[in-house]
């Protein structure tokens, strides 16, 4: 009841002072009062929605300056720079954070606070407050005024330090500055080569925390990396790093594709001079074929329960799709009768849709057919309209966005459209690319392009203004798939 | 009877003369001789153009009835005779009662180019498929792999869908020469092995292939 009065006469300080503001101001100072003062009445995770009127503008002027500084900063190879991540038009909802070095870090081999950073920034909803000069304690509150003056609206301090064992122990907390608050902070006592981890799953909490939404950073992503004529298959953060390699060959690979579980990846192989769909377990590295079929065998995509794989066979002539029963007890099932080129399946997260590409009425479109276990029911519906060439379908994992690669004028573009509206926008200016794949939490696109002649990973936000470049290490990377969350 | 062989004869000459003119110089062709290397190399069409239409039922019905008789002496000798379907086998009968009898994969193109977009086996590889059909059906110890190949623009995937079909279209071009489904497999790479790197269009004509590749 008291709060309520209290927030009550708040809100009237509020209007109060923004009217005698804009009385005295222009226009663009009323923004800023207004995105000044409202929020401080407000939990950090609703004031999100104030911020980025204020914030853009305020980044605006630097925004250009930014980007250059940055590409300089990424092949100097300085902790900051470990992603290029490019900003661009309006309408941003980023929130200010500030992410001073954990405290005691130069003994750990990974920054922690710079790979918090760059995973926040490259999510789209974070901007990342320059803390250079401002020191804070630990163990007592942060001083939030110089933060406040910083413009920051959270901040997360850290701390590592070497354990007898030789293991580290690694503390955060976040504070919501404009409230002055505790918003909670974890502790983890980890060898070196968990470090990463534990410097995403801080991002994961600070996410949470202030978005309300699951978090992806301590997901992980497959990839192919061409390198002369060797390919590999790696598993990596989701951020790139830290990758593993789970297979090397001599010949293409291709299509990788996560089982729902994350414990498992079905891909194509051209080892045998053919293409080979293999599944491979990638804690003990035990692969085996489950579609090897006279003709080529291709773009495997997992079934919810993991049962079969949706899969193109040319067994019978023709680029087909069949449900392939991944103990291989059963023959392969047709699912569709076509005189053309049926590819890419996509299968729902409820297991209810088949998405998939089909040049059925001429040239490549995207289109779906109602699923009932590994049956067909009806006849396949045409989903994508606009431009005569769409292919590579991404489905997000509540089923209401679909990414696509659409060829406009003679460049290969990711697209994303809005499957209740049917509305879909270019989310890119490159012009090779291709394989898209949603984030679990469906609110980045990893995808594969081409960046001065050479292949390249990016991720972008849902809206296309928040891009991130993933480092390779050497040769070309392709082929992403975002994998599923980790319990 | 003697009419009809007397025509196939003549046939069979007029197309080792075009085999030989197609393998020293293009640049030599005359008018004529290119009318006569698509009438015997190309499409049934042609030949029946060539062709007296009344002939042609019992050209068929002899055919028929020789393969009624004496199937295995045929199969023996050629290989192919049994297979016969279409028209265009039912003049390759004829010159199959004297087979060349290749020890090597023949030496004509081992691989076939596509146009942009296409899936079109293009008439000047048809003589030389005509060859391999002809190996293979000499020899039955021999399988054949059809490499499908896109040039470098799209998806992996689709790439690997077009290549297919290229490669596809390759096998059932041999198989109006009479090759059989079981002695060959098509398989594709999409974009994934160019026989060139480079965005000029010299290269990706290059990369849009069909490869024929003896196992």
């Amino acid at each position: 009841m008291h709060d309520m009065c209290r927030l009550g006469f708040l809100h009237l300080v509020i209007i109060a002072t923004v009217k005698f503001l804009k009385l005295l101001s222009k226009d663009y100072r009323y923004e800023r009062a207004k995105n000044v003062i409202f929020p401080m009445a407000l939990p950090l995770q609703k004031r999100m929605h104030f911020q980025h009127s204020m914030s853009f503008q305020r980044h605006l002027k630097t925004l250009r300056v930014f980007s250059i500084s940055t590409a300089a900063m990424f092949f100097l190879g300085t902790a900051f720079a470990q992603f290029r991540v490019e900003v661009s038009g309006v309408g941003l909802t980023q929130t200010p954070i500030a992410l001073p070095a954990f405290k005691g870090e130069d003994i750990a081999t990974q920054k922690i606070a710079a790979i918090v950073q760059a995973d926040l920034e490259r999510s789209g909803q974070f901007k990342a407050i320059d803390s250079a000069g401002l020191t804070y304690d630990e163990t007592s509150r942060p001083v939030f005024a110089q933060w406040r003056t910083r413009k920051a609206d959270a901040l997360l301090t850290g701390s590592v330090a070497r354990l007898p064992d030789g293991r580290f122990d690694v503390r955060f907390r976040l504070w919501d500055v404009v409230r002055a608050q505790d918003l909670g902070g974890k502790s983890f006592a980890v060898n070196a080569s968990d470090l990463r981890l534990v410097a995403h799953r801080t991002a994961d909490f600070v996410y949470e925390k202030l978005t309300g939404e699951r978090s992806i950073f301590s997901t992980r992503i497959a990839y192919i990396t061409k390198t002369g004529q060797r390919y590999q298959l790696w598993v990596a953060d989701a951020d790139g790093e830290n990758p593993q390699a789970a297979l090397s060959s001599s010949e293409p690979l291709i299509s990788p594709s996560w089982s729902v579980a994350g414990v498992q990846l079905a891909y194509v192989s051209f080892e045998s001079r053919k293409a080979v769909i293999y599944v491979h377990d990638l804690a003990t590295g035990k692969r085996r074929m489950v579609a090897n079929f006279k003709g080529s065998n291709s773009a495997p995509a997992w079934s919810p329960d993991a049962r079969f794989i949706v899969a193109t066979l040319s067994k019978e002539g023709g680029s087909q799709l069949y449900a392939v029963d991944i103990a291989g007890a059963v023959e392969p099932k047709r699912l569709l009768q076509s005189q053309s080129i049926d590819t890419e399946p996509v299968v729902s997260a409820d297991g209810k849709q088949l998405y998939f590409v089909s040049d059925r009425g001429g040239a490549p479109q995207i289109y779906r057919v109602a699923l009932n276990g590994s049956n067909a029911v009806g006849e396949p519906e045409r989903v994508t309209f606009s431009g005569s060439f769409n292919i590579s379908p991404a489905l997000s994992a509540d089923g209401k966005s679909l990414a696509y690669v659409s060829r406009v004028g003679g460049v290969f573009r990711l697209h994303l459209m809005d499957l209740n509206s049917g509305t879909s926008m270019a989310l890119t200016d490159t012009d090779s690319d291709e394989s898209p794949s949603f984030a679990p939490n469906g609110r980045l696109i990893i995808y594969a392009t081409q960046m001065n002649g050479k292949e390249a990973l990016m991720t972008t936000s849902l809206d296309g203004k928040v891009k991130a470049k993933l480092n390779a290490s050497q040769g070309d990377i392709r082929e992403p798939d975002w994998g599923p969350y980790q319990k | 009877l003697g009419a009809i062989s007397k025509i196939a004869l003549l046939f069979k000459y007029l197309k080792e003369n075009a085999m030989n003119v197609l393998k020293t110089s293009y640049t030599t062709i005359g008018a004529i001789a290119l009318t006569l290397l698509l009438a015997a190399c190309g499409s049934s069409a042609k030949l029946d153009n060539a062709a007296v239409s009344d002939v042609k039922p019992k050209l068929v019905e002899q055919v028929a009835s020789a393969k009624a008789d004496d199937s295995k002496l045929a199969q023996v000798a050629t290989g192919t005779v049994s297979s016969s379907a279409s028209e265009g086998r039912k003049i390759e009968a004829v010159n199959l009662q004297t087979p060349p009898l290749l020890v090597t994969p023949p030496d004509g193109a081992r691989t076939i180019y596509f146009d942009y977009d296409s899936f079109i086996v293009r008439p000047e590889f048809q003589a030389a498929l005509e060859a391999h059909a002809k190996y293979l059906n000499a020899d039955q110890t021999r399988k054949l792999m059809l490499e499908g190949h896109t040039d470098d623009r799209g998806g992996r995937e689709y790439n690997l869908a077009l290549g297919q079909k290229r490669a596809e279209a390759v096998q059932r071009a041999l198989s109006l020469f009479g090759l059989g489904a079981g002695r060959v497999e098509s398989v594709s790479f999409g974009k994934e092995r160019p026989a060139g790197t480079g965005e000029d269009e010299a290269t990706r004509a290059k990369n849009r292939r069909t490869e024929l590749v003896y196992k």
